[in-house]
């Protein structure tokens, strides 16, 4: 019937109009994505640019940068980057050069942990700060006390290894630690509501299972996208992260623009 | 009065007595639709989480009162709000009050509960944003920390929303990431013992019935092995889910497991093991997900981008455990001057590395 016809035409036309309107959108969105790309391009050339000035020591105020502020510096890599041990390894060089003394590198998958004995044995005078695990009450002040003697070394550069299983997992760890406390203590009849625990037995309890380190003051991100990968939650409360862009790219200024930018931040710690 | 509002193309014009001009706003909003549709090509996140930082220095900038610049942050965010509801982004997390910011200078801290206490009271009225966009608001936190009147609206608000399902507003107040991960432990630990109680129960029942063979084939020589030997745990909690269903087996499977590693323990020293032997009876094991059920963030997924004002490169104790996949970004702009040409920029950086970190989160 003609009427059935022209309903089918009417159909067919918009959806072709339906079709078209998608297809402009979607040029549009390519368009939109294709002027950001150029513009990224256009922010790197002169990153790049600045960077090789910071390098030559060109740009005055690079020149001393107040380092002891960064006491605990920390370094996520994305783990398919963490393969290339000799990047790694200068980037190292880098910041004992600069003057950083207590790194920590975390990568998700553990690889930075597998090439640990490679690393510290290209790095001179690099120590490994391990953080001992223990079951043992008497052990906690000893471990306090190795790990400050670690930390106040100025002489070694010391070189924490973390990965994922010391984040979520660790944490996981921990509560059973808590938890072994709790029923060992008897309160099981005591006003479910109450507060069991406190933040200080938490850390305590991360201590316990090895994933007790200090908290980082700042945190280079070498990667695609500007994201902490699951670096252990408790030790970013106020860590400062910064995006360096991926390993393969990486450079001398501007690791020293991005400590530099650090040296520069004042925080309220919520007052 | 007509109140101040940053002057933006595309802002909504603010609610109260001021001057519209009609075909304006429509040529803005007809803009802003088409923006979103070219936007919507590509992915858009499902959920996004606001750090709303720089109201204080906001208002020193301008000049303004004190209070005056909360109240400048309030109406952005009521603005940004409508913008990601009608992009299609169905979680949206802001960071209201930090249980740091009770350290603040009292007056001030009553002046934002004050500020909270009213805007939750705005929104239950009829024709606010919840019921426009069909929001269910949660509220993140310890709430106990808060006084009452502002505990008993926020509960109010909860209640009279939990039926809308369109879309989820969650509102972290009296709020730190690390209370949450003590708060999910703490509430693991409660619901382990009251498992492992019954567990006991139905072990007393069966003390008459023959111990008989236990059920083992693992050797576990230290506690720290147990736990990174998950295989260890798989076969133990293989049996059942808690005790209830599978009564004897399962626990059987347990002690043993314990018994054995209480006798290689036993010739090293005294006060840990004997915690353990203690432990004979209830069997801890607190597994990753089982804290991660009682986050107070369970109710939504992970945010997929997280943004803070006023340029900040820190989390501030905010969402550390969920933003392990998470996109951080950093705008200049301080919290009242954020509009929509900050959320679009940030959708489409979102859209850059969206293939990479969905890849990441594939991984787990």
């Amino acid at each position: 019937m003609d009427f059935s016809n022209e309903s089918r035409v009417l159909h067919r036309c918009s959806a072709q109009v339906l079709d078209i309107g998608n297809l402009l959108l979607l040029s549009l969105w390519h368009l939109v994505h294709s002027i950001i790309s150029i513009c990224n391009f256009t922010l790197d050339i002169a990153n790049v640019l600045e960077s090789y000035l910071i390098s030559s020591g060109l740009l005055g105020r690079y020149k001393s940068l107040h380092i002891a502020k960064l006491r605990y510096l920390a370094i996520v890599i994305e783990s398919e980057e963490a393969y290339q041990t000799s990047k790694i390894i200068e980037l190292l060089q880098w910041l004992e050069a600069v003057g950083v003394k207590h790194v920590c590198l975390y990568d998700k998958e553990g690889i930075l942990k597998k090439s640990k004995d490679f690393i510290l044995e290209n790095l001179d005078g690099a120590i490994w700060f391990q953080v001992l695990s223990y079951w043992q009450p008497s052990i906690y002040a000893m471990q306090d006390a190795h790990e400050n003697n670690v930390l106040l070394d100025q002489q070694h550069m010391t070189l924490e290894f973390v990965s994922f299983s010391d984040g979520k997992e660790a944490v996981a760890k921990a509560a059973n630690v808590l938890f072994m406390k709790y029923s060992k203590s008897g309160v099981t009849d005591q006003n479910q509501k109450e507060k069991i625990f406190t933040e200080s037995q938490m850390s305590e309890a991360l201590k316990t299972v090895g994933s007790g380190g200090p908290e980082p003051d700042l945190l280079l991100v070498y990667g695609p996208a500007r994201c902490h990968l699951g670096f252990p939650a408790w030790r970013i409360k106020y860590t400062e992260i910064v995006h360096m862009g991926p390993l393969k790219s990486m450079n001398y200024g501007s690791l020293i623009k991005a400590i530099y930018k650090f040296t520069m931040v004042r925080q309220n710690y919520g007052k | 009065m007509v109140t101040s509002v940053p002057n933006k193309v595309g802002n909504y014009s603010s609610t109260g007595n001021g001057v519209h001009k009609p075909f304006f706003d429509d040529i803005t909003n007809f803009l802003r639709r088409f923006l979103f549709r070219v936007l919507s090509v590509g992915p858009i996140p499902t959920h996004l989480a606001f750090i709303m930082d720089g109201n204080r220095r906001y208002a020193k900038k301008q000049n303004l009162k004190e209070g005056e610049g909360h109240k400048a942050g309030y109406l952005a965010l009521m603005s940004l709000l409508r913008y990601c509801y009608e992009l299609g982004i169905k979680y949206v997390t802001i960071y209201a009050f930090s249980i740091e910011n009770f350290k603040r200078r009292p007056d001030e801290v009553q002046s934002l509960m004050d500020l909270m206490l009213e805007k939750m009271e705005a929104l239950l009225m009829e024709e606010s944003i919840v019921n426009q966009y069909g929001i269910r608001v949660c509220f993140i936190g310890n709430l106990r920390l808060l006084s009452e009147p502002v505990r008993a609206a926020a509960e109010k608000v909860m209640k009279v929303t939990s039926n809308n399902s369109k879309a989820m507003l969650l509102v972290c107040v009296a709020y730190t990431a690390s209370n949450e991960i003590v708060h999910a432990v703490e509430g693991s630990c409660k619901e382990k013992e009251k498992e492992f109680r019954l567990c006991n129960l139905n072990n007393n029942v069966m003390d008459d019935v023959k111990e008989g063979e236990k059920v083992n084939g693992m050797v576990v020589h230290d506690i720290q092995d147990f736990y990174e030997d998950t295989s260890v745990e798989s076969q133990g909690l293989k049996q059942g889910k808690g005790c209830n269903g599978t009564p004897y087996h399962a626990c059987e499977s347990f002690e043993s497991n314990w018994d054995q590693v209480l006798t290689s323990k036993a010739s090293k020293s005294g006060e840990v093991s004997e915690g353990f032997r203690n432990l004979r009876q209830e069997v801890p094991l607190i597994k990753l997900v089982d804290i991660e059920k009682h986050m107070y963030m369970a109710v939504a997924p992970d945010p997929d981008m997280l943004i803070r004002s006023s340029g900040e490169s820190r989390l501030s104790n905010f969402l550390l455990w969920q933003t392990s996949n998470c996109q951080l970004y950093s705008p200049a702009a301080l919290w009242p001057e954020i509009g929509l040409s900050q959320l679009v920029w940030a959708i489409l950086k979102f859209q850059q590395s969206h293939s990479y970190l969905e890849k990441k989160m594939k991984q787990l």
